[in-house]
């Protein structure tokens, strides 16, 4: 990897490196997106559904934060097959899991169990 | 089979393509750079998109057996949020201290990346030597693997992350040997970016696990 | 398993739960077979000793990282699974037929052992046949028709065929050592569980398919990589040949549905092992979250199993019809929609289960959407046979035959997929009837049509073509007269895996099935008769050329057997049917004026040996036997890291050498028409009877 002398060059695969800065950014936005949820919890300050949904929406968040700043994924052509991979990987997962759980929902409504 | 008209052009198909370039031969003179580095670290991009379908199942094993505790202690009693709280600082942290070890790699020092990975390893060891003491103190609360549903659930989805975390730190062992044999060398850095993207990614998981296991746990 | 055993259920320090006991002396069937085995395994390699081959086999197939190889192996190791996996569904088949009640008694299996043989039927033919085949074929064709030199990963290839023998092996020791699951091909809990299983029959089948499931898995990883970051320059994804393209997909489903089996695999393992309670009846565990996981990688399997079977009949739909392939665009997003699509169907394999009428109508409904591609592609290849100059040969009468019993198949599973009905025909034969109809007429008539058709790229020799067919017909003949009874029977009200009855109406009904099985069992023998003969003969059948049907697409551009670079120079492509358009160019078997050095993959220990330990943990694990566990453990570890420290793991061929071999194809080239009688000495593969 001799061409790799300054920040923010692209790796093997298209795979880039990342700076300083983003990293602190990233870091900073990780601590806050960690600490509202734990607040929230701890404190009690919010009703259940509330506390639910801001929890979704920090955990969707902060991954983001991760994709973007720590593994530096982004749109770019070099990245496509990274990208496109993992979009599809997100759906399976949504699949499998909210899948699961509706099958198995139904099933123990439906055969009494669990309630 | 054998068939002697093998020389001759086809009889169907007639050149669907125009007419070819000129010096066109159908092959290409010159061997091409390959990106070997390349390949592997997209490969091990790959094995993690099925590595997050492994964990996918275990959430979904999860979801569906979290409140299955069967008259054993739940997980609200259990639960120390400040705990878990630690155990995320010092796992976020050491994602970024990883990336730290990337940067010096990228600027070619070889003491800014080792030390910066030995202090990855050791908030990974923190991390590890946390979720085991956890694990014991919930064992010896009546809470193990083997007690109910949804305590062989919990079990199973952070004891994988957590072995996944070992794996790393093992990893980073045999790194620290491979970069002691060859140096900065092109093979090292694809090793270096493998693992990079390996624990990013167990930092991504833990964060599905404190907000779907212990904050939605507590609630 | 018998009742004159003691079962150990405690484990000893040193050997585990294994005693003198475990082997089953007293089973005259097993210790006959294991007599045979041990006979024949021993002749074996006496004479690869006495030949002095083992070097030989060690430096050119075992450490070998040519994906040509590998994949001549997994076809090997396939064909002999297939020969067991054949043998349990005679005895099967023997069974029914004589098991009705009588004075005489109910058959000669007891129900213990013939628990066990339908069991080890179905896995042995989905994980040790079925799999092997495709991801051989796939090791053949897939780089040669992207013009790649190997496989993206070429140690990992090598490692995950040796950890799908591991595997094969594992469950083979299970008929001599212990006994194997009676559980039925998926091992439902809670009949899988330690209750009701206590001893090593289930652990066998965790472990072996465990071992096998994680070679499968790093399988797909590479080649997803290797599809879409090696092809040769010019060959966009829509100019990828239809095999490439199907076996994508296929290995895209590999990728995301094997972690779902390895989980499952290692929750029932748990279970079983420490006492949790994922998939037990008490404490909070739920036993239809395994029978969902479970299926949830079940479904996607189907498909792994079938999509590359398609895929091989799109190439020699086109080759014999001589013809470019009919609506290649709407046939590869037919694959993709299937590849989608086959991942929320997985529910309609449990309808009865009793998730209610809403669940079971989204996942029926789907399962019907999923047949539109599939018979989209029917029309694909018939419109390209419409008009075109079809040629019957052998490969093309196992595709008309496929198109016959597939169609067939396919529409009894459309209605399998009305929950309705479905809660009729559930766990009857005639669900028997329709996963072989679709799995032999669809996946494995692919396989065998596969494996005629590019066994001349793989050899440099063709196999005897009045033979393939002959194979072919009486494989269609007995396998219509082997399931079509179980159709009936199923509307009969006859249930699977039955070991006894006491209807006497079904008994002729099995005893057509019966015959149809033998007649499957000519098939085979011709078909291992046909390889014979073709090897023997292979100086009469020597494919020169490298085009031996006069074909379309890149594999064929190479000599047969192909270099082990395979393409001395890589190819630049502007057409899908690339080699046709070398041929209509002129420009097809023109010698390149110069060449260059090229990069080549060594040999590796690494593979056989992290492997072959693979296969004593899961003996040790299957055992008890925890030290030995651990050692093993470690050893795979270490192994690795090993092998990770080594250097010297890749070198340049050089152009004299390359040189040599082009001139040897060039003159073969020369000799097309003769009849060649005299030795002339292939360069790859050198196959002696």
């Amino acid at each position: 990897m001799a061409h790799v002398q300054t920040e923010n060059t692209h790796g093997p695969g298209g795979s880039a490196h990342g700076s300083l800065s983003e990293y602190m950014v990233g870091l900073s936005l990780s601590i806050i997106l960690t600490a509202i949820p734990f607040a929230i919890v701890m404190s009690g300050s919010l009703n259940e559904t509330a506390s639910i949904v801001l929890i979704l929406l920090c955990a969707v968040g902060q991954v983001m934060v991760q994709l973007v700043f720590f593994l530096h994924m982004n749109t770019s052509s070099e990245q496509m097959w990274n990208s496109v991979s993992a979009v599809f990987v997100i759906l399976l997962v949504m699949i499998l899991i909210v899948g699961s759980v509706w099958i198995m929902q139904h099933l123990n409504h439906n055969m009494l169990m669990g309630h | 089979m054998s068939n002697t008209n093998q020389m001759s052009p086809n009889k169907v198909g007639n050149l669907i393509m125009g007419t070819p370039r000129v010096g066109y031969t159908g092959y290409i003179e010159k061997e091409l750079h390959h990106d070997y580095g390349g390949d592997t670290v997209f490969g091990f991009w790959i094995y993690i998109l099925s590595d997050c379908v492994l964990f996918a199942t275990l959430f979904a094993v999860f979801a569906v057996l979290q409140n299955n505790f069967a008259g054993t202690i739940e997980a609200r009693d259990l639960f120390e949020l400040d705990y878990v709280l630690a155990e995320t600082g010092l796992l976020l942290t050491s994602s970024f201290t990883f990336g730290l070890a990337v940067l010096s790699a990228n600027h070619k020092s070889m003491r800014g990346l080792v030390g910066w990975l030995m202090v990855t390893f050791g908030l990974g060891a923190g991390f590890l030597y946390m979720e085991i003491n956890e694990f014991i103190h919930f064992t010896h609360e009546g809470a193990a693997a083997w007690s109910s549903g949804a305590w062989s659930a919990f079990y199973a989805l952070i004891g994988t992350h957590g072995l996944h975390v070992f794996a790393g730190m093992l990893w980073m062992l045999v790194l620290f040997g491979l970069l002691f044999k060859e140096g900065l060398s092109e093979n090292n850095i694809v090793r270096l970016m493998c693992l990079s993207l390996f624990w990013h990614f167990l930092d991504i998981i833990w964060i599905c696990v404190f907000s779907f296991v212990y904050l939605m746990g507590v609630l | 398993m018998s009742t004159n055993r003691t079962i150990v259920t405690e484990a000893d320090p040193i050997f585990g739960r294994l005693t003198l006991d475990s082997i089953p002396f007293e089973d005259p069937i097993i210790m006959t077979t294991f007599t045979v085995v041990a006979i024949g395994g021993l002749g074996l390699v006496g004479s690869i000793l006495y030949f002095g081959k083992l070097k030989y086999l060690w430096e050119e197939w075992f450490t070998s990282v040519d994906h040509k190889k590998i994949g001549i192996m997994y076809v090997i190791v396939a064909m002999i699974m297939l020969f067991r996996g054949f043998s349990d569904a005679l005895l099967m088949r023997s069974q029914q037929a004589v098991a009705v009640a009588s004075e005489s008694g109910a058959g000669y299996l007891p129900p213990e052992h013939y628990d066990q043989i339908f069991t080890a039927h179905g896995v042995i033919m989905i994980f040790f046949v079925a799999m092997p085949l495709i991801v051989g074929l796939m090791n053949i064709v897939v780089p040669l028709q992207i013009g790649a030199r190997d496989v993206a990963f070429p140690f990992l290839n090598s490692l995950s065929f040796w950890l799908f023998v591991s595997g094969a092996l594992l469950m083979n020791i299970s008929l001599f050592v212990g006994e194997f699951a009676a559980t039925g091909w998926l091992a439902y809990p809670p009949l899988s569980g330690i209750e009701y299983s206590p001893w090593v029959g289930v652990d066998y089948w965790l472990w072996a398919l465990q071992i096998s499931g994680i070679g499968t898995l790093l399988t797909g990883v590479n080649f997803v990589v290797t599809i879409l970051r090696m092809r040769a320059p010019g060959m966009t994804l829509m100019k990828m040949p239809v095999f490439t393209w199907t076996s994508f997909c296929a290995n895209v489903l590999i990728v995301v549905a094997f972690p779902i089996l390895t989980v499952s695999l290692t929750l029932l393992t748990l279970d079983r092992y420490i006492g949790t309670h994922f998939f037990t009846g008490d404490m909070g565990g739920n036993q239809m979250m395994y029978v969902n996981l479970i299926w949830a990688w079940g479904h996607p399997e189907v498909y792994i199993l079938i999509l590359p079977a398609f895929g091989v009949f799109s190439e020699i739909t086109a080759t014999f019809s001589r013809k470019r392939l009919f609506g290649y665009t709407s046939l590869i997003w037919a694959t993709i929609c299937i590849m989608l699509m086959s991942f929320v169907v997985w529910l309609h394999h449990f309808f009865t289960m009793g998730a209610g009428a809403n669940v079971n109508a989204f996942f029926g409904v789907a399962t019907m959407i999923i047949s539109i591609p599939t018979g989209v592609k029917i029309f694909n290849w018939l419109f390209t046979m419409y008009k075109g100059q079809v040629e019957f040969s052998a490969p093309m009468w196992w595709t008309v035959s496929f198109f016959l019993t597939f169609t067939i198949g396919g529409m009894t599973g459309v209605m399998l997929a009305i929950p309705a009905a479905d809660f009729v025909l559930h766990n009857s034969l005639f669900l028997v009837a329709h996963f072989h109809n679709v799995i032999i007429g669809g996946s494995l008539f692919g396989y065998f049509a596969g494996i005629t058709y590019w066994w001349p790229k793989a050899t440099g020799f063709t196999l005897d073509e009045t033979l393939g067919k002959w194979a072919c017909g009486l494989w269609t003949v007995g396998f219509f007269m082997a399931f079509m009874p179980l159709y009936i029977l199923g509307f009969m009200g006859m249930t699977r895996r039955l070991n006894y009855y006491d209807n006497p109406v079904w008994n002729n009904w099995l005893l057509v099935a019966g015959a149809g099985a033998l007649i499957v069992l000519c098939a085979i023998a011709v078909q291992f008769y046909q390889m014979f003969a073709s090897i023997r003969d292979q100086k009469s059948n020597r494919d020169w050329t490298g085009d031996p049907w006069n074909a379309r697409t890149l594999e064929w551009a190479t000599s047969s057997p192909p270099p082990f670079y395979n393409f001395a120079l890589l190819p630049e492509v502007r057409d899908r049917d690339h080699w046709t358009d070398m041929k209509e160019l002129g420009l097809a078997y023109k010698r390149p004026s110069k060449y260059q050095r090229i990069h080549m993959p060594k040999n590796t220990w690494a593979g056989i040996v992290i492997g072959g330990i693979s296969l004593v943990l899961g003996f040790a694990m299957v055992w008890w036997i925890w030290w030995l566990a651990i050692l093993s453990g470690v050893a795979m570890l270490g192994a690795w890291i090993i092998y990770a420290f080594q250097d010297d793991k890749d070198y340049y061929v050089e152009v004299d050498q390359i040189e040599a071999i082009e001139k040897k194809h060039f003159s073969n080239l020369g000799r097309v028409g003769e009849s060649v009688t005299e030795d002339l000495e292939s360069d790859a593969v050198t196959i002696s009877v």
